[in-house]
């Protein structure tokens, strides 16, 4: 028994090396933390800056921390006659209908390729897979051109509808549906199960994780889209997020200060609270597209 | 009738997706192509297009400015995505490995990516402000008493979207490394330990081959992406000073929303689809039989 306890007993250069490891831990913690403190700071200086009155905010040296705390900006920002809420209300109607447009589109041709078998299928999806290879920078001249000749330069559809010929997501969902049994399709189809059932009620929940993943980046890319904003938009009732936030800077050459950065920090918020609530799924999608 | 269902049936599902691509990406490309061909100012509407031929190739062959243009794109995308690969591959391998608060601060890295171009270009605008700015007062503090004019100067604004964009797509590489890296076999590890290879040579052996693919994507997508975005630049310099930022892609912008050139722009667009395509398919070449499984 005591040879037994000398065998499990840690030997001295096993707790030394722990020892060191654990350091090793710490180390790698402290640093990596400093280097992330230096990303940071742009976000640190934005928060600070619209809590501040517009004099304080170049101070120097820096106080991080406003003293007073000014809540002047986002009640500037909010409620006075630039008030944000009109583009927050036009972005939110641009993101949930693409999302929900894409998505329906998307989900039915990607459980077409995915699950189901029909002639032409495969010289489809290449052709499909072809027109994803055209840059966006060429389709800038012609979409716009394209958008104008029907009438829908100048309103939300313009920034819209494009989301809807997602060759990316389309690739993505049958990818997920060719992963999904046939077999419980062919045995709903002997109990005779109409196709819309069968696609419905057995594939369409199977997809539920991969749909979710799709609509956090489609979330995140079209409310960060400044791009097709700027092309699309002159009407200042339509701006969208970004495109309002130049409102701030451009005006007359100046910024003002203040207000740009509550109105930024505002602009961060969805964003933000997105990826805290999803942020496993958030990385994981991320990282799943990214290996694909 | 072969698989239980009418042959109608999968059409009847991908006919959405069909016609949607047909109106918003085939149609706009074809007419895209056509213009190119054209000389077409938008508000002369579709009466005003006007076949030139090869006119605006000819013309952009002759133009200095599509020439200096080229030459920024290939600094600014040459530069900026494996610098920015580089970064977030170093990131990437730091925060594969156990530490405190570790997914506190993989989120912060990551943070940058999901910002606007236009919050973040306003904060870096008056971070690197020449004199007011927090990067200059402490680039004076450790003695340094010419900082640069980054914005304002000529010679520095392309290297101050550089670091931004940096800044901006580090973590979101980072986070794809790391999954790569968990992707990667442990018994190789495991074995090559066996044979009595070091850290270094595990690294050379079995990381970074195991890291070919990801980084190939990485590589090529971030090149595409520098090398089309004009959002940046339109707001944080409008391709200048002078003409130091103006890259291929705000080029196109500049030419088919300020000068109403559309047939140009879109020529633009057409030659600089040509060169990325180019070096996407001889970057794919380069990396072939260096990965780890080919």
């Amino acid at each position: 028994m005591s040879a037994d306890a000398a065998r499990y007993a840690p030997r001295p250069s096993l707790v030394r090396r722990q020892r060191r490891e654990r350091i090793a831990w710490l180390v790698r913690g402290l640093v990596m933390a400093l280097l992330a403190i230096v990303f940071l700071v742009p976000f640190l200086w934005m928060v600070s800056s619209s809590l501040k009155q517009n004099l304080d905010i170049f101070e120097i040296p820096i106080r991080w921390i406003p003293d007073p705390v000014d809540w002047g900006n986002y009640l500037d920002v909010w409620t006075g006659e630039r008030s944000m809420v009109r583009y927050f209300s036009n972005s939110t109607i641009v993101v949930v209908a693409t999302i929900v447009g894409e998505l329906a589109v998307v989900t039915l041709a990607g459980y077409a390729f995915g699950q189901l078998r029909f002639k032409g299928q495969n010289v489809l999806f290449i052709a499909f897979l072809a027109t994803s290879m055209v840059p966006a920078q060429l389709m800038l001249v012609p979409r716009f051109m394209f958008f104008r000749e029907l009438g829908l330069y100048d309103t939300l559809w313009a920034l819209i509808l494009p989301g809807l010929a997602s060759v990316f997501a389309t690739f993505l969902l049958r990818q997920h549906f060719a992963s999904a049994p046939r077999e419980l399709g062919e045995a709903a189809r002997i109990d005779g199960a109409g196709e819309g059932r069968i696609f419905w009620s057995i594939y369409l929940p199977m997809a539920r994780p991969a749909l979710a993943a799709l609509a956090i980046l489609i979330f995140d890319s079209t409310w960060n889209d400044y791009e097709s904003a700027l092309i699309m938009i002159t009407d200042e009732a339509k701006y969208t997020v970004p495109l309002g936030l130049t409102r701030f800077m451009s005006e007359d050459g100046t910024v003002s200060m203040g207000p740009a950065m509550a109105g930024s920090v505002s602009s961060l918020i969805p964003v933000l609270v997105v990826f805290l609530i999803f942020q496993r799924h958030f990385l994981r999608s991320m990282a799943r597209v990214g290996l694909r | 009738m072969i698989d239980g269902y009418k042959w109608w049936i999968p059409w009847l599902f991908v006919m959405p997706t069909v016609v949607c691509v047909l109106i918003f990406l085939v149609v706009p490309l074809f007419s895209g192509l056509f213009i190119a061909f054209t000389d077409w100012d938008v508000v002369s509407g579709l009466g005003g297009i006007r076949w030139i031929g090869l006119e605006n190739f000819q013309e952009l062959l002759q133009d200095d400015m599509f020439w200096s243009s080229t030459l920024r794109t290939l600094i600014y995308a040459g530069v900026g995505t494996p610098l920015t690969i580089t970064v977030g591959l170093f990131l990437g391998l730091a925060l594969n490995r156990p530490m405190p608060a570790r997914g506190l601060i993989r989120a912060i890295f990551f943070l940058p990516s999901l910002v606007n171009v236009i919050a973040a270009g306003t904060v870096w605008l008056t971070l690197l402000n020449p004199t007011s700015g927090m990067v200059n007062q402490f680039l004076r503090w450790i003695g340094i008493s010419d900082p640069p004019g980054w914005f304002t100067s000529q010679q520095w604004a392309l290297p101050a979207i550089i670091l931004m964009s940096v800044w901006i797509s580090a973590g979101y590489v980072a986070i794809l490394i790391i999954a790569a890296l968990q992707d990667l076999p442990t018994e190789l590890y495991e074995s090559a330990k066996l044979d009595g290879a070091g850290t270094i040579r595990q690294f050379t052996t079995i990381t970074l081959p195991g890291l070919v693919p990801i980084l190939t994507f990485l590589l090529i997508t971030s090149f595409i992406g520098r090398s089309q975005g004009f959002g940046l630049i339109q707001f944080m310099t409008g391709g200048g000073p002078g003409d130091s930022t103006t890259v291929l892609s705000y080029y196109m912008y500049e030419a088919g929303f300020h000068l109403y050139r559309f047939g140009y722009a879109a020529a633009i667009g057409i030659m600089s689809m040509m060169a990325v395509l180019a070096l996407s398919i001889a970057l794919f070449k380069l990396q072939r039989g260096r990965g780890l499984y080919t």
